[in-house]
Parts: C-alpha cells; sequence; structure tokens
C-alpha cells in the first residue's frame, strides 16, 4: 500500500469532500496563499479557488464566529485553527453558541462544523504554545472530539466528520505529527466516530492512549515486550464519545490498566475513564488503574523541564510496572 | 546643519540598535548554526529605530509590553544581554529563568512586562497596566506595541474604547512590517492606514516613519506627553519593515527580494551612522570602537549562556502557584 504523511491524508479527506459537496469550504488564517502554516492545505487554493479556500486575518473570534453562523445557514465549514491554542479566543462561540444551538433552538438548528488544527505540544513552544485541549472540549456537551494518532485513522476520521456528522467536531492534530508517514489506501473509506482500535494484543495490562502519546504507548508496550510482560495497547482515536466498551473489554482480560496522555491531570480523559472503569468493571481490577499525563503546570521553554513535563517511554514502563506489583 | 538631538542621543541610538541587531544575528546563528535555542524565533532586525526613538521618548519607569518579537524591547529597557542570551539558552539564568524562551521576555524590574504569545492579547493587558499606573495616580505611561496582524483582533477594539472611555495613560504602538506571518496589511482589511482604527473612537492618532530613529521619537514624545497630562492615549501606526522572516522557518515566498533590499537601502542604523559622521559627533574610529565593544558584549553573553546551568528540574512545578501550600496532582 502507498505511504502518504499525515499532512496529505489531511489534505485528502478535505478536497475529497470539497469535490463532492459545493457546501463544504475552508477558512483560517494563512490556508490559501500560504498553503497553509503546516502545510496541511497546501494546493487547495490552486484547485478550488478563494471562494472556498478562504484566508482569514487573524481574529479568531471573528472567523470562528463566521463558521458557526454558516454552518446554521446550510453550509458545512471547516475551520482552520493555526493550533489549538488560539481556538481558546473563540471559545465563546463554539461552548455558548455552537454546542447549544440544538438544545436552545429545541432541535430546530444544528451546526455541523469542523474545526480543526495542531493540538499539544511541539517541542520547547513554551507556555502558550502547548495546551492540549480534548479534555477541555470533551467536557463541552453539544460537541464531539476527535483526536487521530496517524494518517490513516486522520483522514478516515476527518471524512467522516466533514460529510457525515451533524454535530461540531473539534479535531485535534498535532504539529509533530504532519510529517509522520503511515498506509492510506488510494480507495475511498470512512472511519466512524467513537470506535477504539486496539493497536497491539495484549494478556497482562491495557495501556490506552490517543494522538502522539500513542507512540509513547506503542514504545512502551516494546519495552516490557522484551521483559516478558504483554500489554494491549488501545488507541482511542475519538475522545468523545469515549469508547469505554472497548476499554472495559480489554481490562476483563489484562486486569489492569494504565492511561497515557498529554492532558493535565485534573479532570482529564484519564480521570473519566477512571470513573468509568472502576464502576463497570470494578470486579476485573487487580491494581488500581494508573496514569501518566502533563505536568500540573504550564509547559516551560528549557529543555529539561519540557521533557519532564510530558509523558516519556521510560516513565510509562515504570508504572506499568508498579501495576504490575501483583504477578511480581 | 545643525541636528535637532544632541550628539549623545545619536550616539546612544547608534550603540542601542546595534546591540539589538547583533544581539538578533547572533541568537540567530546560534539558533541555526549550533541548535543552542529551540522553539519560536522572532527577530528584530530592521525594526530597530522603533526601540531607539521610544527609548529617548520615554522615562525608564514607563511600562512597556509587546508580543512575542521581543528581544530588542527587553534589550532596550535594560535587561543584561547576557540574561537575554542565556533565555534564549533556556538556561536558570535567563531573564525568565528559561520559563519563557524567545517569545516570552521578561523583566519587571527595568518595567518590561514582556512577551506575549497569543497575538493581540497585549492591547488589553497592557490596558490594564495602564489603568492600575492612573489608579495608583503614579506619573508613568504604558508603551504597548502589537503589529499589524494583530490590529485586526477584536480586543483591539474592546481595549481602545475603555482607555478613551478611561483616558488611560496608554500609548498603543503598532509596528507595521506590512506582514503578519506570510499575509500583507492590504490582503487583512478595507482599512489599510491602520492609525485610522482610532478614528471610530476619536482617538488621537499619528502615522509615523518607523525607520526613523527621529520621527519615531517626536511622535512617542508627543504621544507621552499628552498621556502623562491626563489627556489620554495614542495610537500610532510605525511603518517598519522586519529584513528577517517571520520566524527563523519562513521560506518568504510571499515578498520578493527586491522588496527585502529596498528597505534595506533605508536601514535605520545606517541612518544614525551617516548622520553620527556628517555632523562629526564622532570619527569612523570611534564608531568602530562601539561595535568592537558590542561584539564583546554579545560574544560574552553567549559564553554566558552556554556557562550557565539548566534550571533545575524541580522547576517544573515551580512558578505556578504564589500560593506554596498546593499539592500538585503528580499520578
Ligand atoms: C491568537 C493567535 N493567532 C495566531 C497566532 C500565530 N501567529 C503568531 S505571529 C502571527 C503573525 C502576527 O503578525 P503581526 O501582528 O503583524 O506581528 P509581526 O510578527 O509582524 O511582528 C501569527 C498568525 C498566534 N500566536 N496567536
Ligand atoms: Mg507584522
Amino acid at each position: 500500500m502507498r505511504t502518504i504523511a499525515f499532512r496529505e491524508a489531511l489534505r485528502e479527506a478535505m478536497s475529497e469532500e470539497m469535490r463532492r459537496d459545493e457546501r463544504v469550504f475552508l477558512m483560517g488564517e494563512e490556508v490559501a496563499e500560504y498553503n497553509g502554516a503546516y502545510k496541511v492545505s497546501q494546493g487547495m487554493l490552486a484547485e478550488f479557488g478563494p471562494k472556498r479556500v478562504i484566508d482569514t486575518p487573524i481574529a479568531e473570534l471573528g472567523f470562528t464566529a463566521v463558521g458557526v453562523g454558516a454552518a446554521q445557514n446550510g453550509l458545512r465549514p471547516i475551520v482552520e485553527f493555526m493550533t489549538w491554542n488560539f481556538a481558546v479566543l473563540a471559545l465563546d462561540q463554539i461552548l455558548n453558541t455552537a454546542s447549544k444551538m440544538l438544545a436552545m433552538s429545541g432541535g430546530q438548528i444544528s451546526c455541523p462544523i469542523v474545526f480543526r488544527g495542531g493540538n499539544g505540544s511541539a517541542g520547547q513552544l513554551g507556555a502558550q504554545h502547548s495546551t492540549a485541549f480534548e479534555s477541555l472540549y470533551a467536557n463541552i456537551p453539544g460537541i464531539k472530539v476527535v483526536s487521530p494518532s496517524n494518517p490513516y485513522d486522520a483522514k478516515g476520521l476527518l471524512k467522516q466528520a466533514i460529510r457525515y456528522e451533524e454535530d461540531p467536531v473539534m479535531f485535534m492534530e498535532s504539529e509533530v505529527l504532519y510529517g509522520e508517514k503511515g498506509e492510506v489506501p488510494e480507495d475511498e473509506y470512512y472511519i466512524p466516530l467513537g470506535k477504539a482500535d486496539v493497536k497491539k494484543q495484549g494478556r497482562d495490562v491495557t495501556i490506552v492512549s490517543f494522538n502522539k502519546m500513542m507512540k509513547v504507548a506503542l514504545s512502551a508496550a516494546a519495552e516490557l515486550e522484551k521483559e516478558g510482560v504483554s500489554a494491549e495497547v488501545i488507541d482511542l482515536r475519538t475522545i468523545k464519545p469515549l469508547d469505554w466498551h472497548t476499554i472495559l473489554e480489554s481490562v476483563k482480560k489484562t486486569n489492569r490498566l494504565v492511561i497515557v496522555e498529554e492532558q493535565w491531570p485534573f479532570a482529564s480523559i484519564s480521570s473519566e475513564i477512571t470513573y468509568r472503569i472502576q464502576k463497570e468493571g470494578f470486579d476485573y481490577l487487580d491494581a488500581p488503574i494508573r496514569r501518566i499525563t502533563s505536568a500540573d503546570a504550564p509547559m516551560h521553554y528549557a529543555p529539561n523541564l519540557a521533557a519532564l513535563a510530558i509523558p516519556d517511554v521510560a516513565r510509562t514502563v515504570k508504572l506499568v510496572k508498579d501495576v504490575m506489583y501483583t504477578k511480581k | 546643519m545643525p541636528t535637532k538631538f544632541s550628539k549623545e542621543t545619536y550616539l546612544y541610538w547608534y550603540e542601542l540598535m546595534q546591540l539589538i541587531r547583533q544581539f538578533e544575528l547572533k541568537a540567530e546563528e546560534m539558533y541555526k548554526m549550533a541548535g543552542k535555542i529551540r522553539g519560536f524565533f522572532h527577530a528584530y532586525v530592521g525594526q530597530e529605530a522603533i526601540a531607539a526613538g521610544c527609548m529617548t521618548a520615554t522615562q525608564h519607569e514607563d511600562p512597556f509590553i509587546t508580543g512575542y518579537r521581543d528581544h530588542g524591547w527587553a534589550l532596550a529597557k535594560g535587561t543584561p544581554p547576557n540574561a537575554c542570551m542565556a533565555e534564549l539558552y533556556g538556561k536558570a539564568t535567563g531573564c525568565a529563568k528559561g520559563k519563557g524562551g524567545s517569545m516570552h521576555f521578561f523583566d519587571v524590574s527595568n518595567h518590561f512586562y514582556g512577551g506575549h504569545g497569543i497575538v493581540g492579547a497585549q492591547i488589553g493587558t497592557g490596558t490594564g497596566l495602564a489603568f492600575a499606573e492612573q489608579y495608583k495616580g503614579t506619573n508613568n505611561v504604558v508603551l504597548c506595541f502589537f503589529g499589524d496582524g494583530a490590529a485586526r483582533q477584536g480586543i483591539l477594539h474592546e481595549s481602545f474604547n475603555l482607555a478613551m472611555l478611561w483616558k488611560l495613560p496608554i500609548v498603543y504602538i503598532c509596528e507595521n512590517n506590512n506582514y503578519a506571518m506570510g499575509t500583507s496589511v492590504e490582503r487583512t482589511s478595507n482599512v489599510i492606514d491602520i492609525y485610522k482604527l482610532a478614528d471610530a473612537y476619536e482617538m488621537p492618532a499619528d502615522m509615523i516613519d518607523g525607520m526613523t530613529a527621529e520621527a519615531v521619537h517626536d511622535g512617542v514624545a508627543r504621544a507621552v506627553k499628552r498621556a502623562r497630562e491626563g489627556g489620554g492615549p495614542t495610537l500610532i501606526e510605525m511603518k517598519t519593515y522586519r529584513y528577517k522572516g517571520h520566524s527563523i522557518s519562513d521560506p518568504q515566498k510571499y515578498r520578493s527580494k527586491e522588496e527585502v533590499e529596498e528597505y534595506k537601502s533605508q536601514d535605520p542604523i545606517q541612518k544614525v551612522l551617516h548622520t553620527i559622521l556628517e555632523n562629526n559627533f564622532a570619527t569612523q574610529a570611534d564608531l568602530d570602537a562601539i561595535d568592537a565593544k558590542i561584539a564583546g558584549i554579545v560574544e560574552e553573553s553567549v559564553k554566558f549562556a552556554e556557562e550557565s546551568p539548566w534550571p533545575d528540574d524541580s522547576e517544573v512545578l515551580k512558578d505556578v502557584y504564589v500560593d506554596q501550600t498546593i499539592v500538585f496532582d503528580e499520578d
């Protein structure tokens, strides 16, 4: 099968859906003439023209509002945030308008819009350019949150979000994954939201992760394999709706769960998973559910501080060994 | 022909602008060649006359606040070059203990309030600094800098309205270098003269040649005087140009080499140098000595940064709360 980069997978998803449906358009900072700050939309202006690939001024609140209004009035916008850090300026429109339209209007007005962009840390970018927002948005009723880890999933999920989702979708990418290559078939496919993917089968412990932290999870599992520990690794892919059934089925087999994520710890995705699994699978657990998250702090710039602030393989391996204590 | 400004002023301008430029060029080298600096890095090269003119038109106690293109502003306000270079390296001796990096220089002892990464945010925060000066009854005036791209954020309008309503002591300075990343000013609005945005609030406004230290000084001095006397805010649009890309990774396909050369031919440092020599304020040998001194300062800053320690690992959870009783969520 051919391999393409993550950014190309995203571009194909958008372009295919735009070819199919006139109502779909892409809007954001530097998406058109500059071909995208991270080159995701490269060539799209040339193909679709300025009516449908639209550069905006730096005005996140304004252009998000335009997207939300357009979605209420028959269009299917894709709004790119250069990164999700800047979407905070537009949170009012996302939280107070987009997520609540259907409820407030008694089901009359929906908001089929996809917001997408890089999310989380990307090296030493300092406090204001490093936040991972999945848990913040997942907390909001009315919106869906997707956070893929590889080009194949990214394409299928983005196509699904653009074409079939009638609710606002927050699509969280990663600047450091845009260049990652992966197998993506030529033939068209869609991946339904809300389905986790078991990336590696295992017996002894379940590791759940998503987005770029999947690399940490898989590398940790590989390390552990060498030491005779068989870890099952689950990629959530969609954060909300959360596919906890897949996690539960795995925990029934392994009886142990470790979650690796880039969120801040308080009220994070791991908090939610932990609640659900202890409730639905209490009798299956042989050890407390453990997690490794970002440090409970803004991310600092210095290389040692930045590295310590996010999960890594060594600390994940150690945590897994901690939950394996009953077998040692 | 007698000049309006003194010999001392010209020599100060020359030295400051050379310090900023040489510091930036060295830092860029340490980024690209040596990989010692990481993250986003936005150079101030080309825009130095604005720093020079603003410094001579203000007092040390006047707070300054800007965006991520901030190295020149810290240096101008008096942050030691050693602390600036160490910050770029991420060392404990940096002006933010290595926690901020290029985009987040801070030095409150020199009345420099940073170093902000969210485009336009400092327009509002700067307005708050000015509110506090008025509230405390000081004589200080805030200088609040932002780019042409930032001028399109909604916060500008709310801030302008509040500042005019309360006649806050602030000078808003838009450093219009004609590009926000790859987007030229005329692609961002129907109103391409940014100073006209003040009109809706009946705020005094000015458009100034930001490549000429004298013009910057005059325009800022007028606005600062008005603000100090209780006359409220002013918007100044400085026409300037960045010689370098938006950040280190910018391929700059949106502008031509000729355009860049055209602006370089109006170089603010060369203009001041010319005036100094023409008026015999200094000899070429004197200027060479200044250049050599600056080269030494910049070299020393690299040495200092190299030899400084990294922040202690425990700093990950420090400077998060003032409240030391907080227990962090560690697994
Ligand atoms: C709210 C927000 N949106 C987008 C960005 C990404 N970004 C960083 S700098 C920049 C361009 C700003 O241009 P301008 O205001 O003209 O300042 P200059 O870089 O020219 O000094 C953009 C889009 C950001 N940091 N913050
Ligand atoms: Mg600009």
